[in-house]
Protein backbone atom coordinates (compact mmCIF):
# COMPACT_ATOMS: atom_id res chain seq x y z
CA UNK A 1 0.00 0.00 0.00
CA UNK A 2 1.80 3.12 -1.18
CA UNK A 3 1.65 6.58 0.31
CA UNK A 4 -0.27 8.11 -2.60
CA UNK A 5 -3.13 5.68 -2.07
CA UNK A 6 -3.34 6.50 1.65
CA UNK A 7 -3.30 10.24 1.02
CA UNK A 8 -5.89 9.91 -1.73
CA UNK A 9 -8.18 7.86 0.50
CA UNK A 10 -7.85 10.32 3.37
CA UNK A 11 -8.63 13.23 1.06
CA UNK A 12 -11.66 11.39 -0.28
CA UNK A 13 -12.90 10.66 3.22
CA UNK A 14 -12.59 14.31 4.21
CA UNK A 15 -14.29 15.46 1.02
CA UNK A 16 -17.21 13.06 1.45
CA UNK A 17 -17.61 14.05 5.10
CA UNK A 18 -17.55 17.77 4.37
CA UNK A 19 -19.70 17.64 1.24
CA UNK A 20 -22.42 15.51 2.77
CA UNK A 21 -22.44 17.37 6.08
CA UNK A 22 -22.99 20.54 4.08
CA UNK A 23 -25.54 18.81 1.87
CA UNK A 24 -27.42 17.70 4.97
CA UNK A 25 -27.69 21.36 5.91
CA UNK A 26 -28.79 22.34 2.43
CA UNK A 27 -31.20 19.44 2.53
CA UNK A 28 -33.03 21.02 5.44
CA UNK A 29 -33.15 24.30 3.52
CA UNK A 30 -34.53 22.61 0.40
CA UNK A 31 -37.01 20.67 2.48
CA UNK A 32 -38.36 23.80 4.12
CA UNK A 33 -38.50 25.64 0.81
CA UNK A 34 -40.18 22.84 -1.13
CA UNK A 35 -42.70 22.15 1.61
CA UNK A 36 -43.44 25.86 1.82
CA UNK A 37 -43.96 26.25 -1.93
CA UNK A 38 -46.26 23.25 -2.00
CA UNK A 39 -48.29 24.82 0.80
CA UNK A 40 -48.35 28.30 -0.80
CA UNK A 41 -45.86 29.70 1.68
CA UNK A 42 -42.43 31.23 1.19
CA UNK A 43 -40.37 29.38 3.76
CA UNK A 44 -37.23 30.92 5.27
CA UNK A 45 -36.71 34.37 3.75
CA UNK A 46 -35.02 36.62 6.28
CA UNK A 47 -31.50 35.29 6.88
CA UNK A 48 -29.49 36.13 3.79
CA UNK A 49 -30.85 36.33 0.24
CA UNK A 50 -33.91 34.08 -0.05
CA UNK A 51 -33.08 32.72 3.39
CA UNK A 52 -29.97 30.94 2.11
CA UNK A 53 -27.97 31.66 5.26
CA UNK A 54 -30.64 30.03 7.39
CA UNK A 55 -28.39 26.94 7.39
CA UNK A 56 -25.59 28.94 9.01
CA UNK A 57 -28.00 30.36 11.58
CA UNK A 58 -29.28 26.87 12.39
CA UNK A 59 -25.74 25.55 12.65
CA UNK A 60 -24.67 28.32 15.02
CA UNK A 61 -27.76 27.70 17.10
CA UNK A 62 -27.14 23.96 17.31
CA UNK A 63 -23.45 24.34 18.13
CA UNK A 64 -23.88 26.95 20.83
CA UNK A 65 -26.88 25.44 22.58
CA UNK A 66 -26.38 24.02 26.02
CA UNK A 67 -25.68 20.29 26.00
CA UNK A 68 -28.20 18.84 28.42
CA UNK A 69 -27.95 15.29 29.74
CA UNK A 70 -31.14 14.93 31.76
CA UNK A 71 -31.28 13.23 35.14
CA UNK A 72 -32.22 9.57 35.04
CA UNK A 73 -30.83 8.76 31.60
CA UNK A 74 -28.30 6.03 31.03
CA UNK A 75 -25.40 8.38 30.44
CA UNK A 76 -22.92 6.55 28.20
CA UNK A 77 -25.59 5.06 25.95
CA UNK A 78 -27.47 8.34 25.77
CA UNK A 79 -24.28 10.06 24.67
CA UNK A 80 -23.17 7.50 22.10
CA UNK A 81 -26.55 7.02 20.36
CA UNK A 82 -26.42 10.11 18.11
CA UNK A 83 -22.85 9.28 17.16
CA UNK A 84 -23.98 5.85 15.97
CA UNK A 85 -26.62 7.37 13.67
CA UNK A 86 -24.30 9.93 12.12
CA UNK A 87 -21.26 7.64 11.94
CA UNK A 88 -23.02 4.69 10.32
CA UNK A 89 -24.64 6.98 7.77
CA UNK A 90 -21.21 8.21 6.68
CA UNK A 91 -19.60 4.78 6.95
CA UNK A 92 -22.14 3.47 4.47
CA UNK A 93 -20.88 6.06 2.01
CA UNK A 94 -17.51 4.29 1.79
CA UNK A 95 -18.69 1.79 -0.82
CA UNK A 96 -20.76 4.17 -2.95
CA UNK A 97 -19.26 5.40 -6.25
CA UNK A 98 -20.39 9.00 -6.27
CA UNK A 99 -19.06 9.87 -9.72
CA UNK A 100 -17.37 8.06 -12.60
CA UNK A 101 -13.60 8.03 -12.39
CA UNK A 102 -11.99 11.15 -13.77
CA UNK A 103 -8.48 12.49 -14.36
CA UNK A 104 -7.33 15.67 -12.69
CA UNK A 105 -3.79 17.04 -13.22
CA UNK A 106 -2.79 13.73 -14.77
CA UNK A 107 -3.92 11.75 -11.73
CA UNK A 108 -6.81 9.34 -12.06
CA UNK A 109 -9.29 9.64 -9.22
CA UNK A 110 -11.77 6.92 -8.36
CA UNK A 111 -14.56 8.69 -6.46
CA UNK A 112 -15.25 5.64 -4.31
CA UNK A 113 -13.49 5.33 -1.00
CA UNK A 114 -13.29 1.55 -0.86
CA UNK A 115 -14.28 -0.62 -3.82
CA UNK A 116 -15.00 -3.68 -1.73
CA UNK A 117 -16.38 -6.62 -3.67
CA UNK A 118 -19.36 -6.96 -1.29
CA UNK A 119 -20.26 -3.28 -1.60
CA UNK A 120 -24.04 -3.47 -1.43
CA UNK A 121 -23.95 -5.99 1.41
CA UNK A 122 -21.67 -3.66 3.34
CA UNK A 123 -23.92 -0.66 2.70
CA UNK A 124 -27.04 -2.50 3.81
CA UNK A 125 -25.31 -3.84 6.91
CA UNK A 126 -23.94 -0.50 8.03
CA UNK A 127 -27.20 1.31 7.32
CA UNK A 128 -28.96 -1.32 9.41
CA UNK A 129 -26.59 -0.64 12.31
CA UNK A 130 -27.74 2.96 12.06
CA UNK A 131 -31.00 1.88 13.63
CA UNK A 132 -29.17 1.42 16.93
CA UNK A 133 -29.04 5.22 17.21
CA UNK A 134 -32.80 5.73 17.61
CA UNK A 135 -33.16 2.43 19.44
CA UNK A 136 -30.50 3.01 22.09
CA UNK A 137 -31.20 6.74 22.32
CA UNK A 138 -34.90 6.07 22.84
CA UNK A 139 -34.35 3.38 25.44
CA UNK A 140 -31.74 5.36 27.37
CA UNK A 141 -33.69 8.62 27.43
CA UNK A 142 -35.89 7.91 30.46
CA UNK A 143 -38.86 9.27 28.55
CA UNK A 144 -42.08 7.52 27.60
CA UNK A 145 -42.24 9.02 24.13
CA UNK A 146 -38.68 8.01 23.43
CA UNK A 147 -39.40 4.49 24.63
CA UNK A 148 -42.42 4.19 22.32
CA UNK A 149 -40.25 5.49 19.51
CA UNK A 150 -37.56 2.89 20.23
CA UNK A 151 -40.13 0.10 20.31
CA UNK A 152 -41.59 1.28 17.01
CA UNK A 153 -38.13 1.53 15.53
CA UNK A 154 -37.35 -2.07 16.42
CA UNK A 155 -40.66 -3.36 15.07
CA UNK A 156 -40.42 -1.42 11.83
CA UNK A 157 -36.78 -2.32 11.36
CA UNK A 158 -37.53 -6.04 11.26
CA UNK A 159 -40.32 -5.43 8.77
CA UNK A 160 -38.61 -3.29 6.20
CA UNK A 161 -35.20 -4.93 6.27
CA UNK A 162 -36.82 -8.14 4.99
CA UNK A 163 -38.28 -6.26 2.05
CA UNK A 164 -35.02 -4.43 1.39
CA UNK A 165 -32.99 -7.62 1.30
CA UNK A 166 -35.45 -9.62 -0.79
CA UNK A 167 -35.99 -6.84 -3.30
CA UNK A 168 -32.24 -6.46 -3.73
CA UNK A 169 -31.87 -10.18 -4.41
CA UNK A 170 -33.31 -9.76 -7.90
CA UNK A 171 -30.68 -7.32 -9.24
CA UNK A 172 -28.03 -9.34 -7.44
CA UNK A 173 -29.15 -12.49 -9.26
CA UNK A 174 -29.29 -10.71 -12.58
CA UNK A 175 -25.91 -8.99 -12.27
CA UNK A 176 -24.17 -11.71 -10.29
CA UNK A 177 -22.01 -9.35 -8.25
CA UNK A 178 -22.25 -7.32 -5.06
CA UNK A 179 -20.02 -4.46 -6.12
CA UNK A 180 -21.78 -1.26 -7.11
CA UNK A 181 -19.23 -0.71 -9.88
CA UNK A 182 -20.29 -4.02 -11.44
CA UNK A 183 -23.92 -2.94 -11.21
CA UNK A 184 -23.03 0.20 -13.07
CA UNK A 185 -21.09 -1.59 -15.80
CA UNK A 186 -23.84 -4.16 -16.28
CA UNK A 187 -26.44 -1.45 -16.73
CA UNK A 188 -24.22 0.57 -19.04
CA UNK A 189 -24.14 -2.48 -21.29
CA UNK A 190 -27.67 -3.85 -20.88
CA UNK A 191 -29.89 -0.89 -20.03
CA UNK A 192 -31.32 0.28 -16.74
CA UNK A 193 -32.20 -2.41 -14.27
CA UNK A 194 -35.59 -0.88 -13.49
CA UNK A 195 -36.71 -0.88 -17.13
CA UNK A 196 -34.75 -3.66 -18.83
CA UNK A 197 -36.42 -6.39 -16.74
CA UNK A 198 -40.00 -6.43 -15.43
CA UNK A 199 -38.72 -8.13 -12.26
CA UNK A 200 -36.18 -5.37 -11.91
CA UNK A 201 -38.97 -2.81 -12.02
CA UNK A 202 -40.94 -4.60 -9.32
CA UNK A 203 -37.91 -4.84 -7.06
CA UNK A 204 -37.13 -1.17 -7.78
CA UNK A 205 -40.56 -0.15 -6.50
CA UNK A 206 -40.24 -2.46 -3.48
CA UNK A 207 -36.81 -1.10 -2.62
CA UNK A 208 -38.05 2.46 -3.05
CA UNK A 209 -40.88 1.85 -0.60
CA UNK A 210 -38.49 0.20 1.85
CA UNK A 211 -36.12 3.16 1.48
CA UNK A 212 -38.83 5.40 2.92
CA UNK A 213 -38.98 3.15 5.98
CA UNK A 214 -35.20 2.92 6.13
CA UNK A 215 -34.75 6.69 6.25
CA UNK A 216 -37.90 7.24 8.29
CA UNK A 217 -39.48 9.63 5.83
CA UNK A 218 -43.06 10.67 5.76
CA UNK A 219 -45.37 7.86 4.82
CA UNK A 220 -43.41 5.78 7.34
CA UNK A 221 -42.32 8.58 9.64
CA UNK A 222 -43.25 6.66 12.76
CA UNK A 223 -40.08 6.67 14.79
CA UNK A 224 -40.14 10.43 15.34
CA UNK A 225 -43.73 11.35 14.60
CA UNK A 226 -44.12 14.89 15.85
CA UNK A 227 -47.87 14.86 16.37
CA UNK A 228 -47.96 11.58 18.28
CA UNK A 229 -44.73 11.11 20.19
CA UNK A 230 -43.12 14.60 20.19
CA UNK A 231 -39.78 13.90 18.53
CA UNK A 232 -39.59 10.25 19.58
CA UNK A 233 -36.03 9.29 20.39
CA UNK A 234 -34.91 12.91 19.98
CA UNK A 235 -37.21 14.35 22.65
CA UNK A 236 -34.57 14.55 25.37
CA UNK A 237 -31.70 15.57 23.11
CA UNK A 238 -30.50 19.13 22.69
CA UNK A 239 -27.87 21.02 20.82
CA UNK A 240 -25.33 19.18 18.74
CA UNK A 241 -26.36 15.73 19.94
CA UNK A 242 -29.73 16.27 18.35
CA UNK A 243 -27.92 17.83 15.38
CA UNK A 244 -26.00 14.58 14.85
CA UNK A 245 -29.27 12.67 14.58
CA UNK A 246 -30.38 15.25 12.07
CA UNK A 247 -27.22 15.09 9.97
CA UNK A 248 -27.40 11.32 10.02
CA UNK A 249 -30.99 11.31 8.81
CA UNK A 250 -30.34 13.66 5.91
CA UNK A 251 -27.04 12.03 4.93
CA UNK A 252 -28.91 8.72 4.92
CA UNK A 253 -31.46 10.17 2.53
CA UNK A 254 -28.71 11.23 0.13
CA UNK A 255 -26.87 7.92 0.34
CA UNK A 256 -29.96 5.78 -0.17
CA UNK A 257 -30.79 7.98 -3.17
CA UNK A 258 -27.33 7.23 -4.57
CA UNK A 259 -27.79 3.52 -3.95
CA UNK A 260 -31.17 3.48 -5.71
CA UNK A 261 -29.86 5.47 -8.64
CA UNK A 262 -26.82 3.21 -9.05
CA UNK A 263 -28.54 -0.14 -8.61
CA UNK A 264 -31.77 0.46 -10.48
CA UNK A 265 -31.46 3.55 -12.67
CA UNK A 266 -28.16 2.98 -14.42
CA UNK A 267 -25.86 4.98 -12.13
CA UNK A 268 -23.43 7.15 -14.06
CA UNK A 269 -23.77 5.05 -17.20
CA UNK A 270 -20.76 5.04 -19.48
CA UNK A 271 -18.79 7.39 -17.25
CA UNK A 272 -18.87 10.54 -19.36
CA UNK A 273 -19.64 13.98 -18.00
CA UNK A 274 -23.24 13.57 -19.10
CA UNK A 275 -23.41 10.29 -17.24
CA UNK A 276 -22.12 11.92 -14.07
CA UNK A 277 -24.63 14.75 -14.40
CA UNK A 278 -27.33 12.15 -15.01
CA UNK A 279 -26.44 10.39 -11.77
CA UNK A 280 -26.63 13.64 -9.83
CA UNK A 281 -29.98 14.42 -11.48
CA UNK A 282 -31.39 11.03 -10.50
CA UNK A 283 -30.18 11.51 -6.93
CA UNK A 284 -31.72 14.97 -6.89
CA UNK A 285 -35.01 13.51 -8.09
CA UNK A 286 -35.02 10.84 -5.42
CA UNK A 287 -34.23 13.43 -2.75
CA UNK A 288 -36.95 15.72 -4.08
CA UNK A 289 -39.38 12.81 -4.01
CA UNK A 290 -38.67 12.34 -0.30
CA UNK A 291 -39.74 15.96 0.25
CA UNK A 292 -42.62 15.73 -2.21
CA UNK A 293 -44.26 12.82 -0.45
CA UNK A 294 -43.87 14.63 2.85
CA UNK A 295 -46.01 17.45 1.49
CA UNK A 296 -48.61 15.16 -0.07
CA UNK A 297 -49.04 11.96 1.87
CA UNK A 298 -50.33 11.13 5.32
CA UNK A 299 -48.49 8.94 7.79
CA UNK A 300 -49.50 5.34 8.36
CA UNK A 301 -49.80 3.66 11.71
CA UNK A 302 -47.06 1.27 12.85
CA UNK A 303 -49.36 -1.73 12.55
CA UNK A 304 -50.29 -0.64 9.02
CA UNK A 305 -46.64 -0.40 8.07
CA UNK A 306 -45.94 -3.86 9.45
CA UNK A 307 -49.03 -5.18 7.69
CA UNK A 308 -47.80 -3.63 4.45
CA UNK A 309 -44.29 -4.99 4.82
CA UNK A 310 -45.10 -8.51 5.96
CA UNK A 311 -48.34 -9.27 4.13
CA UNK A 312 -48.00 -7.34 0.88
CA UNK A 313 -44.43 -6.40 0.08
CA UNK A 314 -42.64 -9.47 1.36
CA UNK A 315 -44.83 -11.99 -0.57
CA UNK A 316 -44.43 -9.83 -3.66
CA UNK A 317 -40.66 -9.79 -3.19
CA UNK A 318 -40.50 -13.55 -2.68
CA UNK A 319 -42.63 -14.22 -5.78
CA UNK A 320 -40.42 -11.77 -7.65
CA UNK A 321 -37.29 -13.66 -6.62
CA UNK A 322 -38.80 -17.01 -7.62
CA UNK A 323 -39.88 -15.73 -11.02
CA UNK A 324 -36.45 -14.24 -11.59
CA UNK A 325 -34.86 -17.57 -10.74
CA UNK A 326 -37.14 -19.44 -13.15
CA UNK A 327 -36.48 -16.92 -15.91
CA UNK A 328 -32.73 -17.14 -15.38
CA UNK A 329 -32.75 -20.92 -15.33
CA UNK A 330 -34.42 -21.23 -18.72
CA UNK B 1 -100.88 25.83 2.37
CA UNK B 2 -102.69 23.84 4.95
CA UNK B 3 -101.78 23.56 8.57
CA UNK B 4 -101.02 19.88 8.29
CA UNK B 5 -97.73 20.44 6.58
CA UNK B 6 -96.53 22.43 9.54
CA UNK B 7 -97.84 20.09 12.16
CA UNK B 8 -96.28 17.04 10.50
CA UNK B 9 -93.29 16.36 12.67
CA UNK B 10 -92.49 13.04 11.04
CA UNK B 11 -89.23 14.23 9.53
CA UNK B 12 -86.31 12.09 8.53
CA UNK B 13 -87.93 9.94 5.86
CA UNK B 14 -88.98 12.21 3.02
CA UNK B 15 -86.04 14.13 1.58
CA UNK B 16 -83.10 12.52 3.25
CA UNK B 17 -80.67 10.23 1.50
CA UNK B 18 -77.94 8.21 3.08
CA UNK B 19 -74.27 8.53 2.30
CA UNK B 20 -73.09 5.47 0.49
CA UNK B 21 -70.82 3.49 2.75
CA UNK B 22 -69.58 0.19 1.43
CA UNK B 23 -70.07 -2.85 3.60
CA UNK B 24 -67.02 -3.93 5.45
CA UNK B 25 -65.29 -6.81 3.68
CA UNK B 26 -66.11 -10.11 5.34
CA UNK B 27 -64.17 -12.78 3.54
CA UNK B 28 -60.50 -12.78 2.66
CA UNK B 29 -61.27 -12.46 -1.04
CA UNK B 30 -63.33 -9.32 -0.42
CA UNK B 31 -60.55 -7.85 1.66
CA UNK B 32 -58.10 -8.61 -1.11
CA UNK B 33 -60.36 -6.93 -3.66
CA UNK B 34 -60.68 -3.84 -1.45
CA UNK B 35 -56.93 -3.57 -0.98
CA UNK B 36 -56.32 -4.01 -4.69
CA UNK B 37 -58.91 -1.42 -5.61
CA UNK B 38 -57.52 1.10 -3.15
CA UNK B 39 -53.94 0.38 -4.10
CA UNK B 40 -54.56 0.79 -7.82
CA UNK B 41 -56.96 3.72 -7.72
CA UNK B 42 -54.02 6.10 -7.70
CA UNK B 43 -55.21 8.40 -4.96
CA UNK B 44 -51.65 8.78 -3.74
CA UNK B 45 -50.67 10.14 -7.12
CA UNK B 46 -53.60 12.55 -7.09
CA UNK B 47 -52.17 13.90 -3.83
CA UNK B 48 -48.72 14.20 -5.37
CA UNK B 49 -50.15 16.04 -8.36
CA UNK B 50 -52.12 18.49 -6.22
CA UNK B 51 -49.10 19.69 -4.26
CA UNK B 52 -46.93 19.76 -7.39
CA UNK B 53 -49.58 21.89 -9.14
CA UNK B 54 -49.51 24.36 -6.29
CA UNK B 55 -45.72 24.51 -6.48
CA UNK B 56 -45.78 25.16 -10.23
CA UNK B 57 -48.50 27.79 -9.98
CA UNK B 58 -46.39 29.47 -7.31
CA UNK B 59 -49.37 31.36 -5.97
CA UNK B 60 -47.75 32.38 -2.70
CA UNK B 61 -50.03 33.80 -0.06
CA UNK B 62 -47.40 34.85 2.43
CA UNK B 63 -47.26 38.53 3.38
CA UNK B 64 -43.75 39.38 4.53
CA UNK B 65 -45.09 41.59 7.27
CA UNK B 66 -42.50 44.18 8.18
CA UNK B 67 -41.69 44.71 4.50
CA UNK B 68 -45.17 44.34 3.07
CA UNK B 69 -48.36 45.38 4.76
CA UNK B 70 -51.90 44.55 3.94
CA UNK B 71 -54.03 47.62 3.25
CA UNK B 72 -56.40 48.47 6.07
CA UNK B 73 -59.89 49.83 5.69
CA UNK B 74 -60.46 53.58 6.09
CA UNK B 75 -62.71 52.93 9.06
CA UNK B 76 -60.06 50.95 10.90
CA UNK B 77 -59.82 52.07 14.51
CA UNK B 78 -56.18 52.25 15.58
CA UNK B 79 -54.38 54.70 17.86
CA UNK B 80 -56.10 58.09 18.17
CA UNK B 81 -54.88 61.23 16.46
CA UNK B 82 -55.64 64.87 17.22
CA UNK B 83 -56.22 67.10 14.18
CA UNK B 84 -55.49 70.79 13.71
CA UNK B 85 -57.46 73.43 11.86
CA UNK B 86 -56.30 73.82 8.29
CA UNK B 87 -56.02 77.60 7.99
CA UNK B 88 -54.69 78.70 11.37
CA UNK B 89 -53.05 75.54 12.56
CA UNK B 90 -54.62 75.81 16.00
CA UNK B 91 -55.97 72.83 17.75
CA UNK B 92 -59.43 71.70 16.80
CA UNK B 93 -60.18 70.44 20.27
CA UNK B 94 -62.41 72.85 22.11
CA UNK B 95 -62.32 71.02 25.41
CA UNK B 96 -66.02 70.21 25.44
CA UNK B 97 -65.40 66.96 27.32
CA UNK B 98 -67.86 64.85 25.30
CA UNK B 99 -65.25 62.18 24.57
CA UNK B 100 -64.38 61.94 28.25
CA UNK B 101 -68.05 61.62 29.05
CA UNK B 102 -68.89 58.96 26.47
CA UNK B 103 -65.81 56.80 26.92
CA UNK B 104 -67.21 53.48 28.11
CA UNK B 105 -63.91 52.15 29.39
CA UNK B 106 -63.28 55.41 31.20
CA UNK B 107 -59.81 55.92 29.81
CA UNK B 108 -59.89 59.55 28.62
CA UNK B 109 -58.92 62.27 31.07
CA UNK B 110 -58.92 65.98 30.22
CA UNK B 111 -58.41 69.18 32.09
CA UNK B 112 -59.33 72.64 30.78
CA UNK B 113 -59.08 76.26 31.74
CA UNK B 114 -60.24 79.62 30.41
CA UNK B 115 -57.30 81.34 28.79
CA UNK B 116 -56.52 85.04 28.32
CA UNK B 117 -58.76 85.36 25.26
CA UNK B 118 -61.54 83.79 27.33
CA UNK B 119 -61.41 80.71 25.12
CA UNK B 120 -61.52 77.29 26.63
CA UNK B 121 -58.10 75.69 26.42
CA UNK B 122 -57.10 72.06 26.94
CA UNK B 123 -54.31 71.81 29.47
CA UNK B 124 -54.20 68.06 30.02
CA UNK B 125 -55.44 65.35 27.71
CA UNK B 126 -54.48 61.69 28.07
CA UNK B 127 -55.86 58.44 26.80
CA UNK B 128 -54.95 55.34 28.76
CA UNK B 129 -54.38 52.94 25.88
CA UNK B 130 -54.06 50.07 28.30
CA UNK B 131 -57.75 50.49 29.05
CA UNK B 132 -58.95 51.73 25.66
CA UNK B 133 -61.04 49.19 23.80
CA UNK B 134 -60.93 51.19 20.54
CA UNK B 135 -64.70 51.35 20.28
CA UNK B 136 -64.57 54.65 18.40
CA UNK B 137 -67.24 56.44 20.45
CA UNK B 138 -64.90 59.36 21.18
CA UNK B 139 -64.28 59.95 17.49
CA UNK B 140 -67.95 59.58 16.72
CA UNK B 141 -69.11 62.00 19.36
CA UNK B 142 -66.50 64.70 18.70
CA UNK B 143 -68.32 67.76 17.27
CA UNK B 144 -65.16 69.32 15.88
CA UNK B 145 -63.66 66.24 14.13
CA UNK B 146 -60.70 66.80 16.42
CA UNK B 147 -60.10 63.30 17.73
CA UNK B 148 -60.05 60.59 15.08
CA UNK B 149 -58.81 57.05 14.90
CA UNK B 150 -55.66 56.98 12.79
CA UNK B 151 -54.30 54.12 10.70
CA UNK B 152 -51.28 53.48 12.92
CA UNK B 153 -51.80 50.00 14.32
CA UNK B 154 -48.15 49.26 15.13
CA UNK B 155 -48.20 50.59 18.67
CA UNK B 156 -45.38 48.58 20.15
CA UNK B 157 -43.35 50.70 22.50
CA UNK B 158 -40.90 50.55 25.35
CA UNK B 159 -43.35 52.20 27.71
CA UNK B 160 -47.07 52.09 27.97
CA UNK B 161 -47.09 55.86 28.49
CA UNK B 162 -46.17 56.41 24.86
CA UNK B 163 -48.85 57.53 22.38
CA UNK B 164 -51.17 58.72 25.07
CA UNK B 165 -50.35 62.40 25.62
CA UNK B 166 -52.17 65.11 23.77
CA UNK B 167 -48.88 66.33 22.27
CA UNK B 168 -48.09 62.87 20.92
CA UNK B 169 -51.46 62.54 19.26
CA UNK B 170 -51.58 66.09 17.93
CA UNK B 171 -50.51 66.73 14.36
CA UNK B 172 -47.11 68.50 14.59
CA UNK B 173 -47.43 72.21 13.89
CA UNK B 174 -44.89 72.22 11.06
CA UNK B 175 -46.82 69.50 9.26
CA UNK B 176 -50.05 71.44 9.71
CA UNK B 177 -48.50 74.63 8.32
CA UNK B 178 -47.20 72.80 5.27
CA UNK B 179 -50.67 71.36 4.73
CA UNK B 180 -49.51 67.80 5.16
CA UNK B 181 -52.23 66.92 7.60
CA UNK B 182 -54.64 64.55 5.98
CA UNK B 183 -58.31 64.68 6.71
CA UNK B 184 -58.69 61.14 7.84
CA UNK B 185 -61.69 59.51 6.18
CA UNK B 186 -62.08 57.07 8.99
CA UNK B 187 -64.12 56.70 12.08
CA UNK B 188 -65.85 59.86 13.23
CA UNK B 189 -65.12 61.77 10.03
CA UNK B 190 -67.70 63.31 7.74
CA UNK B 191 -68.96 60.82 5.21
CA UNK B 192 -68.13 61.69 1.58
CA UNK B 193 -71.66 62.49 0.42
CA UNK B 194 -72.56 64.59 3.42
CA UNK B 195 -73.10 67.80 1.41
CA UNK B 196 -75.69 66.18 -0.82
CA UNK B 197 -77.49 64.55 2.02
CA UNK B 198 -77.64 67.48 4.42
CA UNK B 199 -81.13 68.90 5.05
CA UNK B 200 -82.27 72.23 6.21
CA UNK B 201 -82.76 72.62 9.88
CA UNK B 202 -86.45 72.00 10.40
CA UNK B 203 -87.31 75.38 11.83
CA UNK B 204 -90.77 75.23 10.35
CA UNK B 205 -92.03 72.93 13.04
Amino acid sequence: MDTAFIIETLVKIVVVLLVFSALAGFGTYFERKVLAFMQRRLGPMHVGPYGLLQIAADGIKLFTKEDIVPAGVVGPIFKIAPVITAATAFMAAAAIPFLPEFTIFGYTVHPIIADVNIGILYILGVMAIGLYGPLLGGMASNNKWSLISAARGAAIFISYEVVTGLSLLVPLMIVGSLSLLDFNEYQAANGWMAFAHPMGFVSFILFWIAAFAETGRTPFHLVANDHEIIDGFGTEYSGMRWGLFFIGEYANMFFISFVMAIIFLGGYGDGTVMGALGLLLKVAFFFFFFLWTRAAWPDVRPDQLMWLCWKVLMPLAVVNVVITGIVMMF
Amino acid sequence: MSLEQFTDRNVGQQHYFKVEIDDYPQTGWEKFKQVTRRALSGELFVGLWVVMREMIKFDIHTVQYPKEKLPIGPRYRAVHEMQRLFESGTERCIGCGLCEKICISDCIRMDTRIDENSRKEVTEYTINLGRCIFCGYCAEVCPELAIVHGPRYENTSEQREHFILFEDMLTPIDMAIKGEQKEYPGFGAVTPHEDARVKKTPLAY
